[in-house]
């Protein structure tokens, strides 16, 4: 497993398109949590906002960077025909899908462990000029307390998710185009038709099996009864649709032939 | 030794490559690929399959009434829109023409506060009246919801209005009513024709408008009404709408009230009309009569239907077009990148070397077939959803056939020019992940901002408008009237910034910058 990982990291080393996209999703996450936090006020009577969430937000935007660089990490060699040199020398598919795992949650976690801290650092920055202060009942964005540090490190596992779900899925299809389209599927349509059904049932049982609604679901830290999942069961059903990705293209990386 | 020099000759006579020829030569390539016909298929299949999805469940049930937890039907208005038409009406026959006037002297009311109550329990009230609270004189067909109208009536925070028919509005005197500045009122008919006038001292009359309502028969129901419609707050959460909503109660004091007629002196009956459609409260409807004056309490509204979560829309009929879209972008980008990939590009480019056109043409070939799948997906979707609310009982907000017909040519027309757009991206990247992320991140990730998420109404409104995501303006079905309450008017509740064709205009802007700019870069890169 050691030279698996060895050679994985190897790979997404000396690619120079790994730095740059991880650089990539750091900045659009920051910005459009910057860029949220900035564009909302506060106005009196409306109900209590999650700031939290607000200043999380570019999450939404930084988790298709991470999809890129997931599916890239499978379908780049099966594009270049790399897979086969891969598979020639390390011969047990599973173990260099998982060392592949590995790397993508590594990358991920580097990713969100810059964009987290900093998007709140932007929030904290902005939101109290925009009258969301502690005599407005709102408290000061800090990550002690312990919500919003379950939020913080909740979006950087977030991603890591995300970026096991794409590498299953382009394990599965070996197409980037195709693989990047599945994932951003997966993850922004399902908002959109939860928008649209009016059954109040349907809806939140689609916001609970939807992976982006579902996981993002650990960055909530005010009205939790209302939410249609806790923060943690909502992480695991994203949990969920990763660990099912990735057994499905394990299982028919094993079995295909390259 | 004769036949050595002769040479072999194509027998096509040359000439310059045509577009024509491109467009075929692309046209093939499509065609051959089982893939990307394959690949059309699923966009077509996915739009409807998506948008049929958006119809599971029984709707959104009636808040309360005697339709509670059955789907909604809003009553439909004279000329055949969708309307809502609740208030409490003091009337009386009118036969012929006749006249009649009123004194309104206070107009007060309640407004939920600002804090729902919990388990949907009616938010608690305070005092204040909501903006566009209208009491005043009416003339209308008949006391069924939905019939053809004229009145003119003082507003909370609008002055005084006359409005016919539900869509048609104009101003009067902008000053409110209070005991210190009372407002007096007359409605006029003259055979079809309905005037209101105003006064503020009941001497000197100024007309607001004359106007010609639908269908009023001969004898008419006349008399004094109040309205007063639900306040709505808005509120977004991430992939959901949570609204705070409430009716609300206005209260209007009338005297000096005088009908001239054929046979005046008749009884005044007081009727909630509309009484069971949405929710009126129990004590909020109510009159009494003393001495001349009238105290007339009233709820609800005599307006236009406007969108949001409680109505089924026509663009509500083709949410399946996102899956659509996502899947033609990621056909749109394979169009050009895999070219590449396969070093295609080499022999396409010294088969035509002419780079311009030969993106033209790609261009030309990828957003016809999108188009013609989009609108077979869009209309197929459109036809079986509407059948099936229907045999739901839910009803879906009716428009024009025009306003239809450009719904579902504009959702085929969007696909396409978005399909175009990954072409283009796809040819300055040059790598499929980039540019299928790229475009969809550029198109759905504002929509989603916007509409389903977090943003307030005005930065999604800059969103919508900036991004090509302003495309999806065109799907809106329902117009905005001023003289219905305006927070209603946000992108949750389906309400474009831009206009359907100003929105639809952002994204060609868009897909011709970037086509420009890779047809500049294919030129200059090698291939």
């Amino acid at each position: 497993m050691r030279q698996e990982l060895h050679a994985e990291w190897t790979k997404l080393r000396t690619v120079a398109g790994t730095r740059w996209l991880l650089a990539g999703c750091v900045v659009v996450t920051v910005a459009l949590s910057a860029a949220v936090s900035a564009a909302v006020t506060w106005s009196a009577g409306e109900p209590l906002k999650d700031i939290t969430k607000l200043s999380l937000s570019g999450i939404q935007i930084g988790q298709t960077v991470v999809a890129i660089l997931a599916v890239l990490a499978i379908t780049d060699e099966y594009s270049t025909g790399m897979i086969r040199t891969t598979l020639a020398a390390m011969p047990h598919r599973a173990s260099v899908l998982c060392a592949k795992a590995f790397m993508v949650t590594a990358m991920a976690l580097a990713a969100g462990f810059l964009a987290v801290p900093m998007s709140l650092l932007a929030g904290r920055f902005f939101l109290p000029g925009k009258g969301f202060t502690p005599s407005h009942g709102y408290l000061r964005v800090l990550p002690a307390d312990g919500s919003t540090l379950r939020a913080a490190v909740g979006s950087v596992l977030y991603l890591a998710l995300v970026g096991l779900l794409s590498l299953g899925i382009a394990t599965l299809v070996r197409d980037a185009a195709e693989s990047i389209g599945i994932v951003l599927a997966l993850l922004y349509v399902f908002p959109v038709l939860t928008h649209v059904v009016s059954d109040p049932h349907w809806q939140r049982h689609l916001q609970q099996m939807a992976p982006m609604q579902a996981g993002l679901a650990i960055q909530n830290t005010v009205n939790l009864h209302g939410a249609p999942l806790s923060p943690w069961a909502g992480l695991g059903v994203l949990a969920v649709w990763a660990a099912g990705a990735l057994l499905l293209g394990g299982l028919v990386l094993s079995v295909r032939d390259a | 030794m004769t036949a050595t020099d002769t040479a072999y000759r194509s027998g096509v006579t040359p000439r310059r490559d045509g577009f024509p020829a491109m467009v075929r030569a692309e046209w093939t390539k499509f065609r051959t690929v089982r893939g990307w016909v394959i690949g059309m298929a699923v966009a077509g299949l996915v739009t409807v399959l998506m948008s049929l999805l958006g119809t599971v469940g029984n709707g959104s049930p009636c808040r309360s009434g005697p339709n509670a937890d059955q789907p909604c039907a809003p009553p439909i208005g004279p000329a055949g829109r969708a309307v809502s038409d609740r208030f409490f009406f003091v009337h009386q026959p009118l036969e012929g023409d006749g006249s009649i006037t009123v004194r309104v002297t206070s107009l007060t009311g309640h407004l939920p506060t600002g804090t729902p109550g919990s388990g949907g329990a009616m938010p608690e009230m305070r005092s204040g009246v909501e903006a566009w609270a209208k009491a005043g004189l009416i003339v209308k067909a008949t006391t069924a919801q939905g019939s053809s109208y004229a009145a003119v009536m003082a507003t909370g925070a609008h002055g005084t209005r006359m409005q016919y028919d539900y869509t048609h509005d104009t101003a009067g005197n902008t000053g409110l009513v209070s005991a210190q500045s009372p407002r007096w009122l007359r409605l006029t008919r003259t055979g079809s024709k309905i005037t209101g006038y105003e006064s503020s001292d009941g001497v000197h009359w100024s007309e607001v408008d004359s106007v010609t309502p639908a269908g009023l028969p001969s004898t008419v129901s006349v008399g004094l009404f109040v309205a007063s419609p639900d306040y709505e707050v808005t509120e977004q959460h991430l992939g959901s709408l949570g609204s705070m909503s409430g009716p609300t109660d206005a209260t209007a004091v009338f005297d000096n009230l005088t009908l001239q007629g054929p046979q005046p002196g008749g009884t005044w009956i007081g009727d909630a009309v509309g009484e069971g459609f949405g929710a009126p409260r129990g004590e909020g409807q109510d009159y009494n009569q003393a001495a001349g004056t009238f105290t007339i309490s009233g709820s609800g509204d005599i307006a236009p239907a406007v969108g949001g979560p409680d109505h089924n829309t026509v663009e509500g009929s083709l949410v399946g077009a996102f899956a659509g879209l996502i899947v033609m972008v990621v056909l749109g980008t394979r169009f050009m990148t895999a070219e590449y990939r396969r070093g295609l590009i080499r022999t396409t480019l010294a088969a035509y070397p002419r780079r311009g056109r030969m993106l033209a043409a790609k261009a030309t070939v990828l957003g016809v077939v999108t188009f013609v799948t989009g609108l077979a997906a869009s209309t197929t979707a459109y036809l079986l959803v509407g059948h099936l609310r229907r045999s739901h009982g839910e009803a879906i907000l009716p428009v024009s056939s025009l306003t239809v017909l450009r719904v579902v040519v504009g959702t085929a027309l969007l696909l396409a020019v978005a399909a175009v757009l990954a072409l283009a991206v796809g040819t300055l990247l040059r790598r499929s992940a980039g540019a299928v992320a790229a475009v969809i991140v550029l198109i759905v990730l504002p929509y989603i901002l916007a509409v389903a998420s977090v943003l307030p109404a005005g930065a999604g409104n800059w969103l919508l408008r900036l991004t090509p995501a302003a495309a999806f303006a065109i799907q809106q079905s329902l117009p905005r009237y001023s003289q219905v309450n305006t927070s209603g008017y946000v992108p949750t509740a389906g309400y474009f910034p831009l206009a359907p064709w100003a929105g639809f205009a952002v994204l060609v802007a868009w897909a011709a910058l970037a086509l420009g700019l890779a047809a500049v870069l294919l030129r200059r890169r090698d291939a």
